[in-house]
């Protein structure tokens, strides 16, 4: 159970929070891509081995969404962050543990 | 110690209160306790605790719980067992127990109260944090106990500091991220019969904490040697503290078998005990310290560079003899005893730390695996972190060469009776990885997860790779590596995990404010959700079927009235509402004048349908939009998720009101006579109050909105009053209806007089794969402007030929009710390449329909609306039904019968 850190309740237990995968994709204007670039855009997000900066809400919380730096090999947490701010450098390997 | 009785196998035993089952066992002469799951060998206790593979029991009073080691049941009066060969069985009656949980956050917490925990505690509280010691033992002191001693008296002192919470019985089971643990405490068992009926039995504990030390210690490991399994056959320190500690007076001769000098202090405990030790047989060269020399002293034989090679038992299967090598000579002698204690080093309690993915690291000093980890977060103490209290000195010694004959009784993992041979094979047939090698033998996959056999497995592992004469390198166990643990440390009942979480208690029911009138009425229920809604109203005597027909046939043909206030209802308020609502529908609301409502569907951005429902426009920038009732939640997550994260600039507001809004639906041609007769404000009439329009009236001077909405098609209003005074409303109605037989009808009418009409249920008539213009709905997607979903029409494979649509069937025998989900194939299909018949769609929806006469349908079929008039095959149960496509509209295609 990750402990999770939302920007506006402090850290609480990952139950509370649901996931959203990449942070930072922008909604393009559908009207300038290619059918494959939209489904890209659709269905397509990263996956790193590592540091990751994802989209997470505290919907059984302040029902905000937020970005969270966070390893997805050690599931280590770093940094939190509002939509639309100013993303903080991704955290040093090995921080936490 | 009070001396209480308990029963075993049906047969009555004498006890002291609290000590071991296992420890009341052997000095009752019980040795042979069980037999081994796969090969029916003789059985006795080996260990001292959870990490013992033999002596499985089930308790038979009380909660009947299985697979429980009789070396950790604490006796008490009423206890009851019965021996386990290898699996127990699942209790048939009730659990009568009560099961709860809790969480805690502490600054730092303990997990082992040994020593080292109660050494890391005291530092702790000197430094001012609060602390959680957890412990699985009865007793604070880890191996003191197992010495007969008690904890010293500074560490006394530490116990009764106000900043310590101690919970003992309490065994934590997993180690997760960012410092979480989840234990278990048992907290009545040991009192027996004088267990409080109202007291938890077990209690889960979900701990978070800033620190974690680790202080789990370490269980003693055996060797491996042919007939290692015999009752009679211990690990020395368990020997020993059933002998000194606890009495045990059944042994006359024994044997130590050492790598270390735990062996020796383990022979002079016996010996001082009475216990006539015929010799020590220690596998290293030479050994120095003070355990050895008072057992040299105390007259004990000793002898190095020899081991144990093979044992004998008498008539009852119980040792009787050991056969002695000399590692050098290979020379081999017997010796008779009755007690082997065999000390084979130490294994470390690693689980918890390989939980959350740190590697143990070899050390061959210590002959063991250990993890030294210290960081802000998380440390490890005491023999984890290999501190074996300086005079071990053990040898990497598992056990003598041995033949294949041998090798087939020298047992790994005693309880899924793995030996050196099945190994063996592993090796043979390729496998190199102890991973691979634990799935092909199934080593270390029993109730005890290989806490004695995995590191046998890896120290076996490598004396088949031993380095040859040749120059071959061996195979060192920091090559193997250890086998991942994974939580739980020790088997949790489920009834510990469920808790309270049971039967009704296992969800939330949310009901209306008409709950207790739906059930005066005898209403049978149905859950959507987590809903309880009115299914159907039987009079006395009517079958399901009878009473859905009569509901049906009165909204069809005079007036009924429904319950809708599980519908989801979200507020939605802001400047920008109207433009928002325009992103999220697919079509336009900001055209939707003051006063009236206006059917919406919405996709997500891949185009597919999502949700629906009708929205209300009650002001400039103020909406009332519904949702389906089981979508109200991910619909309010969904329009937050856009506004948040897509649409910043948007001045939007949305509350869920749910529940703060009840309707009620009032349906059939007379309908609004009724409703006439109870709000007298405003003109009900259709040139004054037009179809998708809402009224604010009054009924008894309560403020109610009255909204001229239909899903049956009928003429129909919904009168939309504050949750507190619906019951009031719906008696005044229910009053008033009675001079036109005014009929209550619950979702199973609904759903067959929206049916009838075709109007979908999104997640019931699709299946997440639908565009609008698949449930030939093409007339409500927007040209003009942009919204979800909207590119993803162009993509062409949702324009591709072959998609599912929706569309009517008229089974051709009108009494056939095809079953939901009934897969469609092609008139006359053959089979195609692999001798299937190729199927074209589903049935969604099915009922009778009793205003038509006949059963209907609606359902998904691969370009399904081409293909009117089509006939098809329905293959159920056996039988091949027929019918035919049709439209999806069965009932007053002209929308005639709404106004």
């Amino acid at each position: 159970m990750l402990y999770i850190p939302c920007p506006h309740c402090g850290l609480r237990n990952e139950n509370e929070f649901h996931y959203g995968a990449e942070a930072g994709v922008a909604y393009p204007d559908p009207n300038e891509l290619s059918d494959s670039e939209w489904a890209e855009y659709l269905h397509i997000r990263a996956n790193p081995k590592g540091w990751l900066a994802e989209r997470w809400v505290h919907f059984a919380g302040c029902g905000k969404w937020f970005n969270l730096w966070r390893n997805t090999v050690t599931h280590e947490i770093g940094p939190a962050y509002l939509p639309f701010t100013k993303q903080p450098k991704a955290p040093q390997e090995g921080s936490e543990k | 110690m009070s001396s209480i009785r308990f029963s075993f196998d049906d047969k009555i035993y004498t006890g002291n209160q609290g000590e071991p089952m296992a420890a009341a066992l052997l000095r009752n002469g019980l040795l042979h306790i069980t037999n081994s799951t796969y090969r029916g060998r003789p059985r006795g206790v080996i260990g001292l605790g959870v990490e013992e593979p033999n002596a499985l029991v089930q308790l038979v009073t009380g909660t009947k719980e299985s697979m429980r080691p009789a070396t950790v049941i604490e006796l008490a009066e009423g206890i009851a067992a019965r021996s386990l060969t290898g699996v127990g069985s699942l209790p048939e009656d009730t659990e009568e127990a009560r099961y709860d949980k809790t969480n805690r956050y502490v600054d730092i917490l303990i997990i082992g109260a040994g020593l080292a925990g109660l050494t890391a505690a005291d530092e702790a509280l000197r430094a001012g944090h609060e602390v959680l010691l957890i412990d699985d033992q009865p007793v604070p002191g880890g191996h003191l106990r197992q010495l007969g001693q008690d904890v010293p008296s500074p560490l006394q002192n530490t116990l009764k500091h106000t900043n310590l919470t101690y919970l003992c019985r309490c065994t934590a089971t997993g180690l997760y991220d960012q410092n979480y643990v989840v234990a278990i405490e048992r907290r009545s068992e040991h009192l027996g019969n004088a267990a409080p009926a109202n007291r938890t039995r077990i209690r889960v504990w979900h701990i978070r904490a800033d620190k974690v030390v680790l202080a789990t210690g370490a269980f003693q490991r055996p060797l491996l040697f042919a007939n290692n399994d015999r009752p009679g056959i211990m690990l020395s320190h368990t020997a020993a503290t059933y002998v000194a500690v606890y009495g045990v007076k059944i042994f006359n001769t024994a044997v130590v078998v050492t790598v270390d000098n735990q062996g020796y202090r383990d022979a002079l405990r016996l010996h001082q005990a009475g216990v006539k030790v015929q010799g020590v047989y220690d596998a290293r060269p030479a050994a120095n310290g003070p355990g050895v020399e008072a057992t040299k002293a105390a007259g004990i034989p000793v002898r190095f560079r020899s081991t144990v090679l093979d044992t004998a038992a008498n008539g009852e299967g119980l040792l009787q003899q050991v056969t002695i090598q000399d590692l050098d000579t290979k020379e081999i002698f017997q010796t008779g005893a009755d007690l082997l204690a065999v000390s084979g080093g130490w294994t470390p309690v690693a689980d918890l730390a390989t939980h959350i993915g740190i590697k143990p690291t070899w050390s061959a000093a210590h002959a063991a695996f250990l993890v030294n980890h210290a960081t802000e977060k998380l440390l490890t103490t005491g023999m984890l972190a290999g501190d074996f209290g300086g005079d071990d000195d053990p040898a990497m010694f598992f056990g003598p060469s041995l033949d294949t004959e041998q090798a087939r009784s020298a047992f790994i993992d005693l309880q899924r009776d793995s030996t050196l041979y099945d190994l063996q094979r592993a090796v043979g047939a390729g496998l190199s990885s102890i991973e691979h090698i634990k799935r092909y033998t199934t080593i270390g996959t029993a109730h005890d997860q290989g806490k004695t056999s995995g590191m046998l497995t890896i120290g076996a592992l490598c004396q088949l790779n031993a380095a040859t004469q040749d120059g071959k390198p061996g195979l060192s166990p920091a090559d193997v590596g250890t086998l991942s643990f994974r939580p739980p440390y020790v088997p949790i009942p489920f009834a510990a995990l469920a808790g309270r979480e049971l039967g009704p208690l296992s969800d939330p029911i949310r009901v209306t404010a008409l709950h207790q009138w739906h059930v005066a009425q005898g209403a049978v229920f149905e859950d959507v959700g987590q809903w309880k809604r009115p299914w159907y109203f039987p009079r006395s005597g009517e079958k399901m079927e009878d009473a859905v027909k009569r509901e049906c046939l009165a909204a069809r043909e005079a007036v009924a009235v429904m319950d809708a206030s599980t519908l989801g209802k979200i507020d939605i308020q802001g400047p920008d509402a109207a433009v928002f609502l325009d992103r999220i529908y697919t079509n336009m609301f900001s055209t939707l004048p003051e006063g009236q409502c206006r059917y919406g569907l919405m996709c997500k951005a891949d185009g597919i349908v999502f949700d629906d429902g009708v929205t209300t426009r009650l002001g400039k920038n103020h909406f009332l939009m519904t949702t389906t009732t089981g979508g109200a939640a991910r619909v309010l997550a969904w329009l937050e998720e856009w506004l948040q994260t897509e649409s910043p600039e948007l001045q939007v507001y949305c509350t869920s009101v749910t529940e703060h809004i009840a309707t009620i639906a009032l349906v059939g041609p007379k309908s609004r006579q009724l409703l006439q007769e109870l709000v007298t404000d405003i003109d009900l009439s259709k040139e004054a109050f037009p179809f998708m329009h809402t009224r604010e009236a009054t009924i008894d001077g309560i403020p109610v909105r009255i909204a001229r909405i239909s899903f049956s098609g009928e003429l129909a209003f919904e009168i939309n009053v504050t949750w507190g005074y619906a019951r009031h409303i719906w008696e005044r109605v229910w009053a008033i209806g009675r001079a036109y037989e005014l009929t209550a009808y619950g979702t199973e009418t609904m759903h067959v007089l929206r049916a009838e009409k075709g109007y979908v249920i999104v997640g019931q008539d699709t299946d997440g794969t639908q565009t609008p213009h698949d449930l030939n709905m093409s007339w409500i997607v927007s040209k003009k402007k942009e919204f979800i979903g909207k590119r993803s029409f162009q993509l062409p494979w949702l324009q591709a030929a072959g998609r599912q649509q929706l569309v009517g069937l008229l089974p051709d025998n009108v009494n056939d009710i095809i079953p939901e989900g009934a897969y469609i194939t092609a008139l006359n299909a053959t089979p195609d390449a692999f001798g299937k018949i190729p199927h074209i769609g589903f049935v969604t929806s099915a009922y009778y329909s009793p205003t038509l006469k006949r059963s209907f349908a609606l359902a998904l079929i691969a370009d399904g609306l081409t293909r009117m008039g089509e006939v098809v095959s329905l293959p159920i149960e056996g039988k091949l039904l027929s019918a035919t496509i049709c439209d999806a509209i069965f009932i007053d295609k002209e929308n005639l019968r709404r106004d």
